[in-house]
């Protein structure tokens, strides 16, 4: 695909006559300076409307009495003093909190275990990759009505299996433990195969060489994965972790399909199991209280912001 | 570590882990196609029975779920958002990986930076602007805001510096192509495996999106999550009824798994290491 110089090369027995070809070159200047602009300028358009714009309008309206008649009056700071006193603002903080932790340390520490399983010369091991990875199939809804019913009380398939070792039935919706618990389950069989994948490929761009260093110094398979494996893929836990934090502070589907009935947004009738996004949307879209559901969504992202901050200066500390 | 043939310990491990992967799945296809009298039985039934078409039956005909509309509204949405996306993505991408222009850096700065933080949290304002535009209950609510994606830019950009060599795009722009047909007509073919994998993530991404629709949706103009919800808020003692919808909701994800299950896992180890 060589074609000769088109542009004002001297000497160019261009059959178009000057004018045209002037205003040939000043489309040509014009085509090559804007043209960048043009072709990012719907992602840049469409996100400041409908994502930019509403994030920075909800710290305005959190300011404010507003309700679905529209504003109401500046409050200043009113809505954040009724929430830093709202018992049920600090329930929803801790289930969340509790429910994250609860299911992303088993998960990440799970994931690399399967992933350092998966990194060994196997048999099939596109049918493992592929097998467990298969709950990312699922929809996050499906997975909420697939484990209401495996955490029934009376027809569940956890009760029945825990029955077989002797233990008697559990509420799993009743208390705080039991729900965050069967929530937590469903979160990590979603998402553990999915990280695992992850640090499978981190863990192929390892070099060989450092292991076939550690074995003539004789270390064991062990010790190479926590001095080895673990320091190597580092970056790619961090960025694991970082996700799953931003994920887990917005749990929102798996615990509002495990309420069920009437009352799914409180999560559980004593809130046992309400998340903050949950509260707020049961101040924004329920109560239709948006003045104070904004503030609660203000609250989260300071939360997440927080949490990716203190994981990014951890992480740079230990470099 | 690589070269050593694994043990059966691992292989051992490793089916457990498969198991508890797929069980679920099989158990969401098994009570499907099952009676309500045979919940909670002990043992539980563990092979399909006769009642899928029963079920199916009662899904359908229930009407206050609304759940054939939401399935179609689902495919609508998933599929042009993906388009978008994709398009979107592919033209940014490429801007930013072949194209020279003032504020380049800077701008795929702020790309990434956006990359990181949860616009989610502005569902509030976000619906306001849709009372504003009459779009409360009407399926562009869920579509329009989701047309573009950082992530999607930032991984057509990627892929873009590595799969579209240099001399590809010049010898396009000597040969007196606008910039526009370089993108369209050589650009956007070598862009197609990275473009498959964005669409395939954007296609799951968008069907299981939950949390919006149910904001701005009623209950007469559901997407399948939502209507999956409703369900599980009447009907939530009718298990067959709930696991027979579930299984229909998966169907298409299943289906994209199955055929592109290998693209998947190239993409999301690659997008890992690139990460």
């Amino acid at each position: 695909m060589v074609a000769p110089l088109r542009t004002s090369a001297p000497g160019n027995q261009d059959p178009v006559p000057v004018r045209a070809q002037h205003r040939l070159r000043l489309w040509d200047r014009w085509d090559r300076r804007v043209s960048p602009y043009l072709f990012i300028a719907p992602f840049f358009v469409l996100y400041a409307i409908f994502g930019l714009y509403p994030l920075g309008f909800t710290a305005w309206v959190s300011l404010h009495e507003w309700g679905i008649a529209g504003q109401a009056g500046f409050v200043g700071a009113d809505n954040y003093v009724r929430l830093f006193g709202d018992p049920d603002f600090w329930n929803a903080v801790v289930n969340t909190v509790g429910m994250f932790i609860m299911s992303t340390v088993p998960q990440l520490l799970i994931a690399l275990i399967l992933a350092s399983l998966l990194n060994q010369k196997l048999r099939g091991v596109t049918l493992f990759r592929l097998g467990v990875l298969a709950p990312i199939v699922t929809s996050v809804a499906a997975v909420g009505i697939m484990f209401s019913q495996i955490f029934d009380r009376d027809a569940g398939l956890a009760n029945g299996l825990l029955g077989l070792v002797g233990v008697s039935p559990i509420d799993w919706r009743a208390d705080r433990l039991p729900s965050w618990f069967a929530i937590s389950t469903m979160v990590d069989w979603r998402w553990t195969g999915y990280n695992a994948l992850i640090y499978l490929a981190a863990m192929q761009a390892v070099p060989a060489v450092l292991y076939e260093a550690a074995v003539v110094d004789g270390a064991s398979k062990v010790r190479q994965f926590f001095s080895i494996t673990v320091p190597m893929i580092r970056p790619t836990l961090i960025f694991t972790v970082i996700v799953s934090t931003i994920g887990g502070l917005q749990l929102f589907t798996e615990p509002l399909i495990f309420g069920s009935g009437d009352y799914a947004i409180l999560g559980g009738s004593l809130r046992q199991f309400q998340t903050v996004s949950m509260y707020m949307f049961e101040n924004a879209f329920r109560n239709f209280d948006y003045g104070y559901g904004s503030a609660v969504a203000l609250m989260i992202f300071l939360m997440i912001v927080v949490v990716a901050a203190v994981n990014y200066l951890i992480s740079r500390r230990m470099r | 570590m690589t070269e050593r043939r694994a043990s059966p310990l691992v292989y051992i491990s490793l089916l457990a882990a498969v198991a508890l992967s797929v069980f679920p799945l099989y158990w969401l296809f098994v009570i499907a196609t099952r009676s309500n009298d045979v919940i909670g039985d002990w043992p539980p039934p563990l092979t399909p029975g006769g009642n899928l078409g029963d079920n199916l039956g009662r899904l359908f005909g229930t009407e206050e779920a609304y759940f054939l509309k939401g399935m179609v509204n689902s495919a609508i949405s998933a599929v042009v958002v993906t388009v978008a996306v994709v398009f979107f993505s592919s033209l940014a991408g490429f801007a930013f990986a072949k194209l020279r222009f003032r504020g380049r850096n800077a701008l795929l700065l702020v790309i990434l930076a956006t990359m990181m933080i949860p616009v989610q949290m502005g569902i509030i304002p976000l619906y306001m602007i849709m009372v504003k535009l009459g779009w409360q209950n009407q399926l562009q609510a869920v579509v329009v805001p989701f047309l573009v994606s950082a992530f999607g830019v930032f991984l057509m950009r990627q892929y873009a510096e590595r799969a579209v060599p240099d001399e590809l795009v010049e010898a396009a722009v000597v040969d007196g192509s606008s910039t526009f047909r370089t993108f369209w007509s050589v650009v956007l073919p070598a862009l197609r495996p990275g473009a498959a994998v964005l669409g395939l993530l954007t296609f799951m991404g968008t069907w299981n999106e939950f949390l919006w629709p149910l904001a701005v949706l009623e209950a007469d103009n559901p997407t399948v999550q939502v209507s999956l919800s409703q369900l599980s808020t009447a009907y939530y003692t009718d298990y067959t009824l709930m696991f027979a919808g579930a299984l229909v909701a998966i169907l298409p994800l299943l289906f994209v798994f199955i055929a592109f299950g290998r693209q998947i896992i190239g993409g999301i180890m690659e997008g890992a290491v690139k990460a």
